[in-house]
């Protein structure tokens, strides 16, 4: 079969990537391709041209397909021939310099060309435009103005738009004067709303360029050469060289003379045909789609597709369905995103907006029914990626609509799984990467507890536990087996925490080895069990619980923190940071005597002595004379404060009384995991009361916020708001409410954050703040007997609980 | 001849206690099903005192980095690390240790 004849009508960007996409469908065995330009060079990258003029780039560095492309695709190509006439009835076009060729397929993509407005004194005497004034289009446009304004004094740029802008800052470079005159209020009112605009405008003339808003052009002045521009206000501004860059109109006059509809572009249907002929198609800034015409480069891309689909056959259904326009560009050193509108249409639009103007920093979100219509970045366009695809795919938005302009306190978002390459960590502490996960994997290892035993992934500080779990679903193709396991509190028992509390209930077991006996599967002691069996059944039995200290962890033997040479720290007991004189001087005095090889402060406010033998370790309790801070345990830790309300001009509460309120009550308390609190005086927040696992944070009247759920460790969160109480008894109570409720409820090693996104914070506010199963009272008096059950452990340095407590090794000679 | 490392009381069950024997850092165990072992004091790993750690009837569980290993044998579990154990008897209520007895070969 005979090749059919193909004719491109254009040469530029939306032509020459229409004929690729055809290539690449094999239609270089379909057809036999023609292509006609008007500008005597292949086809190159007009967004480029800016940098031409700035001089960043060079014409060869632009080009996207030179020369040699088309003659090695068996492209016939005719440079520098514009296209005149096209003969429907005879299927042939016909070139200025009398070229015909005949076509079976047609495709206009002429583009579209620098609107030059009429305005008098244009031309000079002979007919011709003065010297002096250039569009700013092509690669000529850019040589003209190159060569110009190595001699011109001073430049007009007329059109504030996108182009304009590119044209100033190009002009800039080759040191003439620059000014820039536009029509409009602001600048590029296309991406941008009216503050934006006055910022950017800021930002240009602090570089030099000078702005003139609301101008409109009346005459060029000048006979041969330009000499000046006169408006129609009457002022008038002096000039050698002018570049005009007032928009861009299509080139569509080749369709209307074809007897095509034309309105404000060749109007084309949904396969980017002309809605007049079935063997003419239509693409780029010369095509009119639903109403629309496009001057951007992403919706052509779409475009030659749609065309080159339909035209092979290979997707005859092929269907444009226009585009939202969303884009990424710098302007005179300032990043800007845009999309969709600028300015809400309707009474319900949502916008959220913050506006920084000291540092250029604009951002503003149009939003429709939960979903992104319309947004501006401007000088920090680090959330543009994210916001442009919630745009682009019309995604539903987070409720927190402060997060779709920052990232805060959240880490910063994920590479998606498929995206993250092979070599990268998935777990930091033990270094496993994402390869080693799939290896794994495909070993048989289906589940993630199975691929984390395998691989000691997440086993580190447990941060990315989460994240494993992903990888291994992503490998297994979201196809994971269940393992039911992952629901036992500990894993020789096959029952979840809540059953199995009950079972310990019933059967009275008060010690470890007794719940080993009664209810592990083969009645024997698991070594890794023990401590989460230790800490439940304290929180159960208080007092009553029969304390075996080989269910314990070392730290809870010795009531020191285990360091990485097997030596221990200690840290004594320092209410909201508070100290005294005499302490610090105890402290010093110990920390001599015993040879403490560091002395740190810790990130809870108190004194870390660390690098004790634990030979030492009862000496240097009873030289401190002050009570364990139980910087070892899972267990409340400490309480953070501020200044508060003694000395602090700002402060509304009394966050160090609290702070000491807090921690004379809760010290020692046993948990899941670690409780790290802290009191604010105020919401200036300097404690961080924010981000811990219960916080109270003054805000006047006696009244204080308590936040749960923070963290500021491998996770970072901000806690959520539980209550408002009033006075400092209240602030304790509710403290001690949600950490009982954590006891009894939370997950072995599951931390507050962990815990409230598991079961939610508008939960926790039923059951704790408006007692909506009737335990409020319950948790409180739990509490006051867990509190009134705790001893300082480190009495026992004049009273061992087990032989050999803090023994150094013993040694046996022969 | 075994050395006498002391009454069994030393050791409470369930736990360990590290020992200088002639010389060598030995960690003596003692399960709460009332047997003794005697591994190497110092994990392989990263040196963890292995006497501060975690047991049942046949596991120490490392106190730095959670590595398991098998009383009897010294093998590591989920890990290729191995322990020197050595044979352990109990005479009367006296512990007594054989330093060139190697449990694991028997």
């Amino acid at each position: 079969m005979a090749k059919k004849k193909l004719v491109v009508v254009g040469n530029g960007m939306a032509g020459a990537r229409a004929v690729e996409e055809v290539l690449a469908r094999s239609g270089a065995e379909m057809f036999e391709i023609t292509m006609f330009g008007a500008e005597p060079y292949g086809n190159y990258n007009r967004i480029l041209l800016s940098n031409i003029l700035c001089g960043i780039q060079d014409k060869s560095e632009i080009y996207i397909n030179p020369l040699d492309w088309y003659a090695e695709n068996g492209i016939t190509l005719h440079a520098g021939s514009p296209v005149v006439d096209i003969d429907r009835a005879s299927r042939k076009v016909r070139t200025e310099s009398g070229i015909v060729a005949s076509y079976d397929v047609l495709l206009i993509a002429t583009g579209s060309r620098a609107f030059i407005p009429p305005v008098q004194g244009l031309n000079g005497p002979d007919g011709e435009m003065k010297a002096g004034i250039y569009g700013f289009r092509t690669i000529d446009d850019c040589d003209g103005i190159i060569g110009s304004a190595k001699t011109s004094r001073k430049a007009v740029v007329i059109g504030g738009g996108l182009l304009g802008l590119e044209a100033a800052r190009g002009l800039m470079t080759h040191g003439c004067e620059v000014h820039l005159v536009h029509l409009g209020a602001y600048l590029m009112p296309a991406q941008l709303d009216s503050e934006a605009g006055r910022m950017l405008r800021t930002t240009m003339e602090k570089m030099g360029v000078k702005i003139h808003l609301e101008r409109n052009t009346a005459e060029i002045l000048g006979d041969a050469n330009v000499t000046g521009l006169r408006f129609k206000d009457s002022t008038s501004l002096d000039c050698d060289l002018v570049v005009v860059a007032a928009g861009i109109r299509p080139n569509a006059e080749i369709g209307r003379s074809a007897g095509l509809t034309v309105e404000r572009a060749i109007v084309v249907d949904n396969h980017m045909r002309s809605v007049d002929d079935m063997n003419i198609y239509v693409v780029g800034e010369c095509a009119q789609h639903r109403g629309k015409v496009y001057g951007l480069v992403a919706p052509l891309w779409d475009q030659a597709k749609v065309f080159a689909d339909h035209v092979t056959g290979a997707d005859p259904d092929a269907a444009y369905h226009g585009s939202k326009l969303a884009t990424k560009l710098k302007v005179m050193g300032v990043e800007l995103a845009s999309m969709g509108l600028t300015d809400p249409e309707h009474e319900n639009d949502e916008v959220v907006r913050f506006s920084e103007a000291r540092h250029g920093t604009y951002k503003k979100l149009i939003v429709r029914d939960g979903r992104l219509i319309g947004g501006i970045l401007m000088g920090d366009i680090s959330k543009a990626a994210y916001l442009m695809q919630a745009f682009d795919r019309e995604t539903p938005l987070p409720e927190e609509r402060l997060s779709l302009l920052f990232d805060l306190g959240t880490p910063p978002q994920k590479v998606t799984l498929d995206e993250m390459p092979a070599a990268s960590q998935v777990c930091n502490c033990n270094g496993v990467t994402k390869a080693a996960i799939g290896a794994c994997v495909a070993s048989g290892k289906r589940t993630p507890k199975a691929v984390m035993a395998a691989t000691r992934a997440g086993m580190g500080c447990g941060s990315c536990k989460g994240l494993v779990g992903e990888v291994v679903a992503w490998f297994c193709g979201g196809d994971v087996d269940e393992d039911p396991s992952v629901h036992f509190y500990v894993p020789c028992i096959p029952m979840a925490k809540p059953d199995l509390v009950a079972a310990i209930r019933e059967k009275g077991l008060k010690s470890v080895s007794a719940v080993f006996a009664a209810l592990a599967v083969d009645g024997r002691p698991d070594a890794a069990s023990k401590p989460a069996l230790a800490s439940l059944l304290i929180t159960l039995w208080n007092d009553a619980y029969e304390d075996e200290r080989d269910a314990r962890f070392i730290n809870d033997r010795v009531h020191g923190n285990i360091q990485k040479d097997g030596t221990f720290s200690v840290v004594p007991e320092m209410p909201g940071g508070i100290t005294t004189p005499a302490e610090l001087m105890r402290i010093a005095q110990v920390a001599v005597k015993y040879d403490v090889p560091l002395v740190k402060l810790t990130g809870g406010q108190r004194i870390d002595l660390v690098g004790v033998a634990k030979q030492d370790l009862p000496g240097m309790w009873a030289d401190l004379a002050m009570p364990a801070g139980w910087a070892w345990a899972k267990s409340y830790r400490t309480c953070k404060s501020c200044i508060g309300t003694d000395y602090c001009r700002f402060g509304l509460g009394d966050s160090m009384g609290l702070a000491k309120k807090i921690e004379g009550k809760f010290r020692g308390i046993d948990s899941p995991g670690k409780l790290k609190l802290a009191t604010a005086g105020c919401p200036r927040n300097c404690s961080e009361a924010m981000v811990k696992d219960v916080g109270a944070v003054a805000i006047g009247d006696d009244r204080w916020e308590i936040y749960v759920g923070g963290a500021a460790g491998s996770h970072v969160r901000k806690g959520d708001v539980l209550c408002i109480v009033t006075g400092e008894d209240e602030a304790v109570r509710m403290t001690g409410r949600f950490m009982q409720w954590y006891r009894e409820n939370a997950k072995y090693k599951e931390r507050t954050h962990t815990f409230i996104e598991r079961v939610g914070i508008d939960r926790a506010r039923a059951v704790l703040v408006e007692d909506s199963e009737g335990i409020a009272a319950a948790l409180d008096e739990a509490m006051e007997a867990a509190c009134a059950s705790v001893r300082d452990p480190w009495l026992e340095r004049s009273a061992p609980k087990t032989e050999n407590q803090f023994a150094a090794p013993i040694p046996v000679d022969a | 001849m075994p050395h006498v490392l002391g009454p069994v009381s030393q050791i409470p069950p369930g736990e360990g206690r590290s020992f200088i024997v002639d010389g060598v850092d030995i960690a003596v165990f003692h399960t709460r099903g009332g047997q003794f072992f005697a591994t190497q004091a110092h994990c392989p790993h990263r040196g963890g005192p292995l006497a501060d750690g975690l047991t049942d009837d046949a596991t120490v569980v490392c106190p730095l980095h959670d590595r398991i290993y098998a009383l009897a044998s010294g093998e590591g579990i989920g890990n290729d690390c191995k322990l020197a154990v050595y044979l352990v008897q109990v005479k009367g209520d006296q512990i007594l240790l054989d330093l060139t007895l190697d449990a694991s070969r028997d």
